[in-house]
């Protein structure tokens, strides 16, 4: 038995983690008896572990063919954005969609369909998908959107419930360095920063607001936007290369990150900004994946870890983000690095999260007694609002709401009912939310 | 399955009409339990706690009943009561206990014996059940009722608290035991608690309720501490007691 966990750390499970090398091994298992997916665990709740069950972990799937003239590419489902960004950037190519960290495989992008800063722009990842391998309790198959629409699109967001994702081709981007010139701005309230993402999105390729949810009063929500593209060939390095990479060698004591920690962070992280800058050259690294330079900063949370609490509410919702950065500044608890960033429309996907909106991601260490409740309370603005809460995310949403918050949830056990009529592939999410049976 | 914060979605209280295990079952179906298996040995009162465990939102209650002073029927019982939560247990209480008047049983070998039957022997009986249940499943909590009773040992009632003591003792054991297996052991040792057992006692400081004791088991499942001390304080409080001369302590005890 090992222990697994998610990236928040809780909940935990002890699970028998087998590594298949090839797609006939996934097969073997999935003949065996109920099976979870894993990628390198970058989901933040309990979607890839299995307690007292078999887990794939699939991060030895990992080959990365040749990219062609196209940009398109073949990987293995647990080749990480990392390794293939290591071998497709020096040839001029990049990552269509890249979450805020490097360190996710190909299998865990489609199962949560993640998304970056340029979702406004270009969706999320399934959308850059040209065909997958899924292996399934009922056999193996390649799906593309046009072969097999239903099954590609209950794959993509699915949370790895409707098959094993083997093998993936994905459309890269082409680009011309490897340095992103970013537009930084200051906003001294949340109504500024909302104002000029609805106004200025549409310019950029990538953007995102960092908000401050510790500040109280009059300066509670204000926030730095940063805003670029790729540079053109020729471009400036950037001036501060990456120093080296840090880590978190031990769980640090229980309350490190309390109220005061944060808020001077907080206060450091925002005057650290410039009020305005353009066009600074910053590498890949420190604009796309800034905390992946802090190995295991997931350890700072303490021993109980803690829950990002990420929804997405629609574009005539943005009142709703107000009242929650409001909400939390009020209601005492600690938040590190809410990300605030807007959505363009959703893709097909039945489980996708992303839907054209507001999108708000909160870290919130476990510990306050009254952050159960206070998470179950936005819940229910999220859903009034129309919005939802990502499960990539999720280690706690009451099972009751996932059918109104995800409405094609029904449309999308049917699809998974064709492959996996005994319900062989499931996970603790899938169990605790009731998506599949106990 | 359980949560980000340890709360459970299918539980089993054995011992399911004590007033702290009611209280703490109160707060898990307003969180997030949906099916709640009470085993106890009062049906009239068992079914009480069912419907109250409803009102709180749960969305299945069963009761199951058994005779804790047969430690004979602790396996089928827990069987029963597995059987009745119809799929995984998320988490065990064991509530079982009786205080009873010292005074009356010290002269009184059978109801001696009977303090240690109710308090240890069918608990320990019905652990073992549940351990076994809940290795198979390959998670799972199990929450004892302990007692500061049994931390150190008072005159006045003896007959109890060195029954709690061997649970207690036990307990750790066999917590340990269960590490890295997937599940884990809990054990709760709350002060004076106003219920209906202490009724007619006299409140020594640090008197809780019972709903204070729920509140320390809550923020314990979320900690996953060992043991949950209810009040917090009393841990730094015993700490000193058990360390007193035996002199010194004959006199804190019959305070």
């Amino acid at each position: 038995m090992t222990r697994l966990c998610g990236w928040g750390r809780t909940p935990t499970a002890d699970a028998s983690v087998v590594a298949p090398s090839s797609d006939d091994e996934v097969a073997e298992l999935l003949a065996r008896g109920p099976l979870c997916a894993r990628g390198l665990g970058r989901s933040y709740g309990d979607a890839a572990q299995l307690a007292g069950g078999t887990v794939a972990q699939l991060t030895g799937l990992d080959e990365i063919g040749p990219i062609d003239e196209a940009g398109v590419v073949t990987l293995g489902a647990g080749a990480s954005i990392d390794a293939l960004l290591a071998t497709a950037l020096p040839e001029g190519w990049f990552v269509p969609v890249t979450p805020g960290t490097r360190q996710v495989t190909m299998g865990g992008a489609v199962a949560a369909d993640v998304h970056g800063k340029n979702h406004h722009r270009d969706g999320s990842f399934a959308s850059h998908v040209e065909s997958l391998r899924l292996a399934t309790p009922r056999g193996v198959f390649d799906v593309s959107p046009e072969t097999d629409p239903d099954l590609f699109w209950a794959t993509a967001g699915g949370m790895g419930l409707t098959g094993i994702v083997t093998r993936v081709r994905v459309r890269l981007l082409r680009v011309a360095s490897d340095v992103v010139l970013v537009d930084t701005d200051r906003f001294d309230d949340l109504d500024g920063v909302m104002a000029a993402m609805v106004e200025g999105d549409a310019r950029y390729r990538y953007s995102v607001a960092w908000v401050d949810c510790t500040a109280a009063g009059a300066r509670t929500g204000r926030a730095v936007l940063t805003r670029g593209d790729h540079a053109p060939a020729g471009a400036e390095p950037p001036r501060a290369p990456r120093a080296g990479r840090f880590g978190v060698p031990f769980v640090a004591p229980p309350g490190l990150l309390n109220r005061l920690s944060v808020r001077a962070f907080n206060e450091a992280w925002f005057r650290r900004a410039p009020r305005h800058a353009v066009a600074e050259p910053h590498s890949i690294g420190s604009f796309f994946h800034p905390l992946d330079g802090v190995a295991d900063w997931n350890r700072l949370y303490g021993p109980r870890g803690f829950v990002q609490y990420q929804f997405v509410v629609p574009d005539g919702a943005g009142e709703t983000v107000r009242v929650v950065v409001e909400r939390l500044a009020r209601s005492g608890l600690v938040s590190f690095l809410a990300v605030l960033k807007r959505f363009g429309a959703g893709d097909p996907g039945h489980l996708s999260f992303p839907m054209a909106g507001w999108t708000l991601a909160l870290d919130l260490p476990v510990g306050a007694d009254s952050l159960p409740d206070e998470l179950d309370a936005l819940d229910e603005l999220v859903l009034d609002a129309g919005g939802r809460v990502y499960l990539a995310k999720d280690a706690r949403l009451a099972p009751s709401k996932v059918a109104a918050m995800y409405p094609r949830l029904e449309e999308w056990r049917a699809v998974r009912g064709r492959v996996d009529p005994e319900g062989v592939l499931t996970s603790d999410l899938a169990r605790r939310l009731h998506l599949v049976g106990r | 399955m359980e949560n980000a914060f340890g709360q459970p979605q299918s539980v089993v209280v054995l011992g399911g009409t004590s007033d702290i295990a009611r209280a703490i079952v109160r707060k898990l179906c307003a969180a997030r339990a949906e099916t709640v298996v009470l085993a106890g040995r009062d049906p009239t009162r068992l079914a009480e706690a069912a419907r109250e465990a409803e009102e709180y939102g749960a969305a299945h209650a069963e009761v199951v009943t058994f005779d804790a002073e047969d430690p004979a029927s602790a396996g089928p019982a827990v069987a029963v009561a597995f059987g009745r939560a119809a799929g995984p247990v998320d988490l065990v209480i064991l509530a079982v206990g009786l205080l009873g008047d010292q005074a009356a049983m010290e002269d009184d070998p059978e109801a001696a014996a009977r303090m240690a039957t109710v308090n240890l022997t069918w608990p320990v009986a019905a652990l073992t059940a549940v351990r076994t249940r809940l290795l198979a499943q390959g998670h799972g909590r199990i929450l004892v009722l302990s007692s500061v009773a049994g931390v150190r040992v008072r005159r006045s009632n003896y007959l109890y608290g060195g029954a709690k003591a061997g649970l207690d003792r036990l307990c750790r054991g066999m917590g340990d035991s269960l590490e890295g297996t997937g599940v884990r052991l809990q054990i709760v040792r709350p002060g004076f608690v106003r219920t209906k057992m202490t009724a007619g006692q006299k409140e020594v400081p640090f008197t809780t309720g019972p709903n204070e004791v729920a509140e320390y088991v809550l923020r314990g499942l979320s900690s996953n501490t060992p043991v949950i001390w209810s009040p917090p304080v009393l841990r730094y409080l015993f700490l000193g007691l058990t360390h007193l001369p035996t002199t010194l302590w004959r006199k804190v005890a019959a305070l």
